[in-house]
């Protein structure tokens, strides 16, 4: 008998064999035929094998990154990189990630079922992100696994339903319509970007839009992650290997190999590695988040899909540029406080920059025109670069591996669920959730008198223009 | 026939658009089109027979042929108009005509 559970515990101590579950049930639900479920169910098999293997790699390339950087400044320094931390943390807390992720995702239909906030959150890589976060401060904090999985769905799914919220009123404004909302685990940042960008505007001399401006081609290769990553990454990689000095790279790390080529391989090794956990990421939600549409459009009436952040860049192209700019301005400033504050040090990560700066631009520019685009931005980048730097602590064994989140959702609800777990251990972090779950429905049930008090304003206005006449 | 929806990481945006080409091809009663998704850096001439991009992702993708460019991603109408084009042109017989 205990041969036979020691089995079943082996089986499911394996977050592939867990994550090729959840798609065998994802695509059974979509009454696929036999022959789709078997592909899809062994495609997510091996695409979750492929993305733990490109986690080795980035982790190959980061080692040394850590030892140059601490050689040359003597002090930590930690680039944010969401695919980079996600592959380590699912190497030991996988399984626990893949039901979070999947239960999170049931209790985002139900809590948009039957709240005011109709948000179904379908950016399935970066709330997969969260869930490997979650999981890791929930695991540190102490729980076994059928906690850490029950409290952490319910933390996923708050989170799901409730940050898209909070980019909505500024998204309207982009878009002219409610109909679709941001789902990014920038969200807190871009949302951030929007209040700066209102609350510096001039009703006097009101900022023009950055469409305005005509801005010079020639940027495109922003665009592709690979190549930027691989570009900054060698950057960076080069300034400190310069740094740690010649004789140390070559005798401790590279093996007698010149140290800036050593450098620039690495950082080119890097991106591969951030290349192969996409491809892997890829194909693990290819069979799952269509299901997740499909019952959450049966289900939820009047939902709305919260999409991953470039659906706002097509709205005002130059915002993108500018809010990029800004925000890493932003990322330097904060790196150079941090120097002379003598803490960790965050390198301001390009990728993170560039999609939440992006999207703060767009948001800043719709809420208060270029000033706003700039400021909103810049606010992004400083939040982002010291988000992480206080989730270093709380992300325990794993945060101290040369890489940490990078958006500033995860330095929020980071912080808060880690908070409360230093404050007041597990007990704290389940009073913490429950809260925040009455608390959701509070603020349902006071957006709706809200809303029935603005419809009934609104027919009394009409009868009253009805009577002027 | 394949159709590729392309964004700059290949997971949130092409996804989406990778979706909706499902959704718009099986209004139409289209069948036997392969729909994926990638990323830019990984596209290259030839791998399908339409890319599907976002209006910022028209210069990062001038290598390849026959890219059809979106001016809202999110825009149902939008891609279905440019979708039955891009069947039209291949001589692709879409069987419930205007019912959709």
């Amino acid at each position: 008998m205990t041969a036979v559970l020691d089995v079943f515990l082996d089986i499911f101590r394996q977050p592939s064999i867990i994550v090729a579950l959840i798609s065998l049930v994802g695509l059974s639900v979509q009454r696929k035929n036999f022959s789709d479920v078997l592909k899809g169910t062994v495609r997510t098999l091996v695409g979750f094998l492929v993305l733990a293997a490109g986690a080795g790699v980035v982790v190959g390339a980061l080692n040394p990154f850590g030892e140059m950087f601490q050689q040359a400044f003597n002090v930590q320094g930690v680039v944010p990189n969401n695919e980079a931390i996600v592959g380590q943390v699912l190497l030991d807390y996988g399984s626990a990630a893949a039901l979070i992720f999947f239960f999170g995702m049931i209790i985002n239909v139900a809590l948009a079922a039957t709240t005011r906030f109709k948000y179904i959150y379908l950016s399935g890589h970066v709330a997969f992100y969260i869930a490997a976060m979650i999981a890791v401060i929930l695991g540190v904090a102490g729980f076994d696994t059928w906690a850490v999985v029950l409290w952490g769905s319910l933390a996923q799914g708050l989170y799901m339903t409730m940050s898209p919220a909070l980019v909505q009123p500024f998204m309207r404004k982009v878009t002219g319509s409610d109909d679709v909302a941001i789902g990014h685990t920038g969200s807190a940042g871009i949302a951030l970007s929007g209040l700066i960008a209102t609350i510096t505007r001039s009703k006097k001399s009101p900022s023009k839009s950055t469409e305005d401006l005509v801005f010079p081609k020639g940027l495109g290769f922003l665009r592709d992650t690979t190549v930027i990553v691989a570009l900054s990454m060698g950057v960076i990689y080069v300034i400190v290997a310069i740094f740690a000095g010649p004789s140390y790279v070559e005798s401790e790390l590279s093996d007698g190999q010149g140290y800036i080529l050593y450098a620039l391989m690495q950082a080119a090794t890097f991106s591969a590695g951030v290349f192969v956990i996409l491809a892997g990421v890829r194909v693990v939600l290819a069979e799952i988040v269509p299901a997740f549409r499909g019952i959450s459009e049966r289900l939820v009436k009047n939902a709305k899909p919260a999409l991953d952040v470039p659906i706002v860049f097509t709205f005002a192209p130059n915002a993108v540029l500018i809010g990029f700019l800004a925000s890493f301005v932003g990322g330097i400033v904060g790196m150079l406080v941090m120097i002379f504050a003598g803490t960790a040090i965050i390198v301001p990560g390009v990728v993170a920059h560039f999609m939440t700066g992006a999207a703060s631009g767009v948001i800043g520019n719709a809420a208060g025109g270029r000033r706003g685009a700039v400021l909103g931005a810049f606010a992004n980048g400083i939040a982002i670069t010291f988000l992480p730097l206080l989730l270093l602590p709380v992300l325990g064994a794993v945060g101290f591996s040369n890489s940490t989140f990078s958006d500033a959702d995860y330095g929020i609800v980071g912080l808060f669920l880690g908070g409360l777990s230093n404050g007041g251990g597990q007990i704290a972090v389940i009073v913490g959730i429950i809260a925040s779950l009455i608390a959701v429905y509070i603020a349902s049930f006071a957006l709706r008198g809200r809303e029935a008090r603005l419809v009934a304003a609104a027919s009394a206005e009409n009868t009253e223009s009805v009577t002027a006449k | 026939m394949k159709f590729l929806a392309v964004c700059s990481s290949g997971l949130g945006s092409s996804f989406m658009i990778h979706m909706n080409i499902d959704k718009v091809l099986k209004e139409l009663g289209v069948t036997g089109v392969d729909v994926d998704h990638t990323d830019v850096g990984a596209v290259a001439r030839g791998d399908a027979d339409a890319f599907f991009v976002g209006r910022d992702l028209e210069e990062a993708t001038n290598t390849l042929d026959n890219v059809v460019v979106l001016n809202s991603i999110i825009d149902l109408g939008e891609l279905r108009t440019k979708v039955r084009e891009q069947l039209e042109a291949k001589g692709i017989a879409i069987p419930e005509g205007d019912a959709a």
